[in-house]
């Protein structure tokens, strides 16, 4: 989708998105991307959609001081904005009036300067000392001579009972720190941590051209290695207008579908083992891998395939993948009912699921949880239905909705999900079209000016990409939407008042991808 | 019926009459004797069943478990032990030295005390008082000290969750427990361990078979409730690795953490073997009421039909942790007080008429 | 008495590459002479150890999915002694770095390192781990973990195949055959090699 801003300015910004907000229901806020305009100042990009009509539309607001550089909130209008706030305060050093929380997210807290500001020079070396962490949040405000006022908030009483959970957590799939305010056993609070695996790599595909760029999309959320891949091609076609043959679409939407069954497969095992169950998790593994054999003859790799480039694929599909995935599709089909058999309808198991952790559907689109999440508080949030991308406008799919919104509802999305990508692959692998596997694109691409964002259905969420290019070989801004960073934002939400065994089966079935969070 | 007896007797008698020992000495000698073979004992069937724990488990998980040390493995968990023995042993700086120190001792003691009740053959019993069963539950329950004490003592926040976790676990459950051992007392008349196998003799006499409905409701809930006494999943809570990473014992490395280790598979034996003593007959073969066929029975060993019957229920045991999910710490506690002990309760009272009014067999 | 080289039940030596490094440090055992006593207690101490490599679970991103299929049903290191991950670093005989070490990540991982007990060994496993791979020009990634902890083996990658992991595995266990623990230890930890001579405009 190529963007054309609306453009705010910084004084009547915050009542003229309460407006989009209330007047045209864009209830939905996609992202908020942070830029550094050079010469116009700093300023920020909403994507925002309205959740109905699944219009989209962007919003663009610059502050031109960059010394102090400061935007109204919108954290009241759509909770999820607070993190992304603060994401972008992070990077760009742009202070949100009203925010409640404006501390870094993902850098120490005594990092100099702000990364992604085109002016910025790193530092060599790090230091091996613990963070000297600050035990309260800033607040500013605007007074009346136009100057800023911060007010602190103490994050913790002297009585609370704080545990770490993380970065060195098995529960927490990752590197992500989850500081638990606890009551006993009852959860009070929650504060994440990010960026322990934050690795700057928008930072660096700022550097890169652009099919240096794609090498880095797979090691984001690696479990959905091929649909991120998918999310920055095809925002770099979009953007060069190259026309894709039918044979790459096919094959690349049963790659997706592959991809996302193994990533299910995967977070059913994790499922598993974080409850305790690790025969099931086992289980899960092993099919995984028959999933895993059936890329792998075609990409070359396990984890990450690196399998599409900008205008096509790396190369044709092995000569024996129709007749594996076939094979696939018919191993795994019974597998489902052994994992109900063995797992889903487990007595324990759906105590622990049912019931807990629950995110209503205002709070889902409110935070931005989008994927199976959302799904499950029976928000239509799939990318596949409302903004059809390759081949998913023309096979038969059901888009997985429960209405419960609990871990259990969270789960069965899942194992339900699998079953429509098995319906899709099969759909598709008979028809595959012959014709070329790649369109020959010059060997320096250069994209033409302007913003695009378009999105793909990761295996946890939309995964999108907001590319914002001058015409270079390499692009000006290159924005992942994460999907797990909204899901991580959420937690608080869903989990106070609940037990700390909760946090556990909450975060198996979250679903979050650390690398992906943090980039 | 081989009698284990005759050994010991004769050892005793070689003792005082033939190299004339007095009192003292030749009682020093079989102390001390005895406490090495015990010990020596634990040792052995620690490393048996960490190594059929993890063949069983593979096995379950479409796996071969370990394969390379020794012939089929068979050497791995030497191996381990091996290593364990001469892997550094540290303090936690700010920690209470002392209880850190005692309280892997406290859960061995408490584990050793409890095996040392098991009754492994006709005349093999090592302790064997009038009042056995209150014994053994009470010499049982000490190792919720230690692992009270083991998380206290750490000075780290996870240990300290998973040490209250322990506590109310063990303590809560420990009451089913009793409660089923009890009604086993009822129909027998004994609380002696070797009392209640002799009083399981008769044509199906285990008291599975005699004590029909009430005992087999006796069995599961002693079984549950020992699971969860052991700290076993699905009632792992204590250590539950994923959330807690190692629980209690998070900050013990090395032999420290040995004994807990130790201490969790013994008290698995255990359960297993008091479960197989009490209900199922502990070495008393299957008497089936034909002379002939009882006579054959008679002749296998009481030491095997006790280790069958135990490594049976441990058996049993490793399924069900293999198998579940784990529980909650709310819902562990309301299925012990609102379920597991208002049922114990109730079918000792069923228990009792059943042998008030002969209604066994 | 003699050491010997380090064998790998059912895998011949030749097949395993860097066998000079290995040899050298059985040639610094032998030339200083070993009392067959305590040549033959650290025999049977480093066969222990070698064969009872518990591993932390440390993985920050992509590796540490590979190396939890290494520990599931199709490659199951559980085979070779590698049974039981601990999940905390008292219990642990080796950390396995999978995965990117950021700047705030380092001084975790330092720390994670400091709790482990002796005797420890690190892997690096992958790209990133070992010199900061697909993420060596960011503001905000350790160029290798080597600059933290002393690393024992590299297992290269990006990220490595399971079968890779498990090679590296093995390395290990050789490594460990060859070492004294009687009468001083020959594993020194030595001080990262610290290249100051490079240029300012290395990178770009």
């Amino acid at each position: 989708m190529k963007l054309e801003h609306k453009i705010f300015d910084v004084k009547d910004f915050a009542s003229e998105m309460a407006k989009l907000k209330t007047e045209k229901h864009f209830d939905f806020l996609v992202t908020i991307v942070g830029e550094d305009f050079g010469e116009e100042g700093l300023g920020c990009i909403y994507i925002l959609e309205n959740t109905g009509s699944h219009e989209r539309t962007s919003v663009k607001v610059v502050a031109s001081d960059r010394d102090k550089a400061y935007i109204p909130t919108v954290s009241h209008l759509w909770k999820g904005a607070e993190i992304l706030e603060r994401e972008v305060y992070d990077f760009f050093g742009i202070i949100f009036l009203g925010n409640k929380d404006m501390r870094r997210l993902y850098l120490r807290s005594d990092f100099k300067g702000y990364p992604f500001r085109k002016d910025f020079k790193a530092e060599e070396g790090y230091s091996l000392e613990d963070d000297n962490e600050p035990d309260y949040t800033m607040e500013y405000s605007l007074k009346q001579d136009g100057t800023l006022q911060a007010t602190q908030h103490k994050l913790f009483t002297d009585d609370d009972y704080v545990i770490n959970i993380g970065p060195q957590h098995p529960a927490t799939h990752g590197v992500l720190r989850l500081q638990t305010i606890l009551d006993g056993e009852t959860i009070r609070k929650i504060y994440p941590h990010c960026g322990y695996i934050h690795r700057g790599v928008e930072k660096m595909c700022e550097e890169y051209t652009y099919p240096q760029t794609l090498a880095l999309t797979d090691r984001l959320d690696y479990l959905s290695a091929m649909m991120n891949r998918h999310a920055l091609c095809s925002v770099v076609e979009e953007a060069m207008g190259v026309e894709l043959t039918d044979r790459i679409k096919y094959i690349r939407t049963i790659m997706d579908e592959l991809q996302r069954l193994d990533s299910h497969l995967l977070f059913y095992g994790c499922c598993a083992q974080d409850l305790g169950a690790l025969t099931a998790f086992i289980f899960g593994m092993r099919d995984r891998e028959a999933v895993l054999n059936c890329m792998e003859e075609t990409t070359g790799g396990r984890l990450i395939q690196n399998y599409y480039r900008i205008g096509g694929l790396q190369d044709d599909i092995d000569v024996n993948f129709v007749k594996n995935v076939k094979k696939l599709c018919e191993y795994i089909k019974p597998m489902f009912k052994e994992y109900d058999d063995v797992f889903t309808g487990n007595v324990i198991l759906q105590n622990r699921f049912k019931g807990v952790g629950v995110l209503s559907k205002e709070n889902a689109i409110s935070y931005g949880c989008t994927g199976g999440t959302g799904r499950a508080a029976g928000w239509h949030n799939d990318v596949r239905k409302n903004h059809p991308y390759d081949m998913y406008g023309n096979v038969e799919f059901d888009e997985i909705t429960y209405t419960e919104g609990d871990c259990f509802a969270r789960y069965k999305v899942r194992l339900d999900e699998m079953r429509q990508s098995v319906r899709i692959i099969e759909q598709l692998i008979d028809n595959i079209p012959a014709g070329d596997f790649y369109i020959k694109q010059k060997p320096i691409i250069r994209v033409p000016e302007g913003q695009w964002y378009t999105s793909c259905e990761g295996s946890r969420g939309e995964i999108g990409v907001y590319l914002d290019s001058r015409g270079d070989k390499s692009p000006y801004r290159l924005k992942f939407r994460p999907m797990g960073l909204p899901l991580v934002s959420a937690m608080d939400e869903i989990l106070r008042g609940e037990k700390i065994a909760d946090l556990i089966s909450v975060g198996a079935t979250l679903d979050y991808v650390i690398p992906d969070i943090d980039r | 019926m081989f009698d284990f007896s005759l050994i010991t007797t004769w050892f005793d008698s070689l003792l005082r009459d033939t190299l004339g020992l007095g009192d003292f000495l030749s009682i020093l000698i079989e102390c001390v004797l005895v406490g090495v073979i015990i010990l020596a004992a634990y040792a052995i069937i620690a490393i048996v069943l960490i190594f059929m724990e993890r063949k069983v488990c593979a096995y379950f998980q479409c796996r071969l478990g370990p394969m390379r040390v020794g012939f089929w493995g068979l050497l791995q968990v030497p191996a381990d032990v091996l290593k364990m023995l001469i892997k550094e042993i540290f303090f936690v700086d700010k920690a209470d030295k002392l209880l850190y120190m005692i309280a892997p001792f406290l859960v061995l003691i408490g584990s050793v005390g409890a095996f040392a009740f098991l009754p492994w053959n006709k005349g093999a019993a090592v302790l064997d008082f009038n009042v056995g069963i209150f014994l053994l539950t009470a010499i049982s329950s000490i190792g919720v000290v230690g692992v009270f004490l083991a998380g206290w003592s750490s000075n780290n926040k996870y240990s300290l969750v998973s040490a209250m976790r322990g506590a109310v676990q063990m303590i809560s459950y420990e009451m089913s427990l009793c409660l089923c051992l009890i009604s086993a007392v009822v129909l027998t008349g004994t609380m002696q361990l070797s009392g209640i196998v002799e009083a399981q003799g008769d044509a199906f006499g285990w008291l599975i078979f005699k004590g029909h409905i009430p005992a087999i409701i006796a069995l599961v809930v002693f079984l549950i409730a020992g699971n969860a006494e052991a700290n076993r999943g699905p009632f792992d809570l204590p250590e539950a690795e994923s959330e807690l990473t190692a629980g209690y014992h998070t900050e013990y490395s090395g032999m420290g953490f040995g004994y807990f280790y130790l201490a969790e598979y013994l008290n698995l034996f255990i359960i297993a073997g008091v479960a197989a003593t009490v209900f199922l007959g502990g070495w008393m073969p299957l008497h089936i009421g034909v002379a002939q066929v009882d006579t054959v029975l008679d002749y296998i060993p009481g030491f095997f039909w006790f280790c069958g019957k135990t490594f049976l229920l441990v058996w049993i045991l490793l399924w069900i942790k293999w198998t579940y999910p784990r529980l909650r710490i709310d819902q562990i506690l309301k299925l012990e007080w609102k379920y597991l002990m208002p049922l114990a309760l109730l079918n000792l009272v069923l228990m009792t008429v059943v042998a008030a009014l002969g209604l066994h067999f | 008495m003699e050491i010997k080289k380090p064998e790998i039940k059912s895998i011949p030596y030749g097949e395993f590459k860097d066998n000079e490094s290995l040899e050298g440090l059985v040639k610094e055992l032998n030339d200083n002479g070993v009392n067959v006593i305590t040549g033959s207690l650290d025999q049977l101490v480093n066969w222990g150890r070698s064969n009872s490599l518990w591993s932390l679970t440390f993985a920050t991103s992509c590796c540490g999915i590979e190396f939890m299929a290494v520990g599931c049903a199709r490659y199951d290191f559980a085979r070779f002694g590698f049974e039981v991950c601990r999940n905390s670093p008292r219990q642990a005989d080796l950390i396995m770095c999978a995965g990117t070490i950021t700047h705030k990540m380092a001084p975790v991982f330092k720390r994670l390192y400091d709790q482990m007990a002796e005797p420890k060994y690190v892997v690096a496993v992958g790209g990133c781990a070992i010199s900061g791979g697909p993420f060596k020009s960011s503001y905000h990634v350790v160029k290798g973990i080597g600059e933290i902890v002393p690393v024992d083996v590299y297992v290269p990658g990006c990220p490595p195949r399971p079968e890779a992991i498990l090679y590296g595995m093995m390395q290990l266990q050789r490594k460990i055959k060859v070492q004294k623990f009687f009468g001083g230890a020959n594993r020194k930890e030595k001080k990262p090699i610290v290249v100051t001579d490079v240029p300012k405009d290395f990178n770009k």
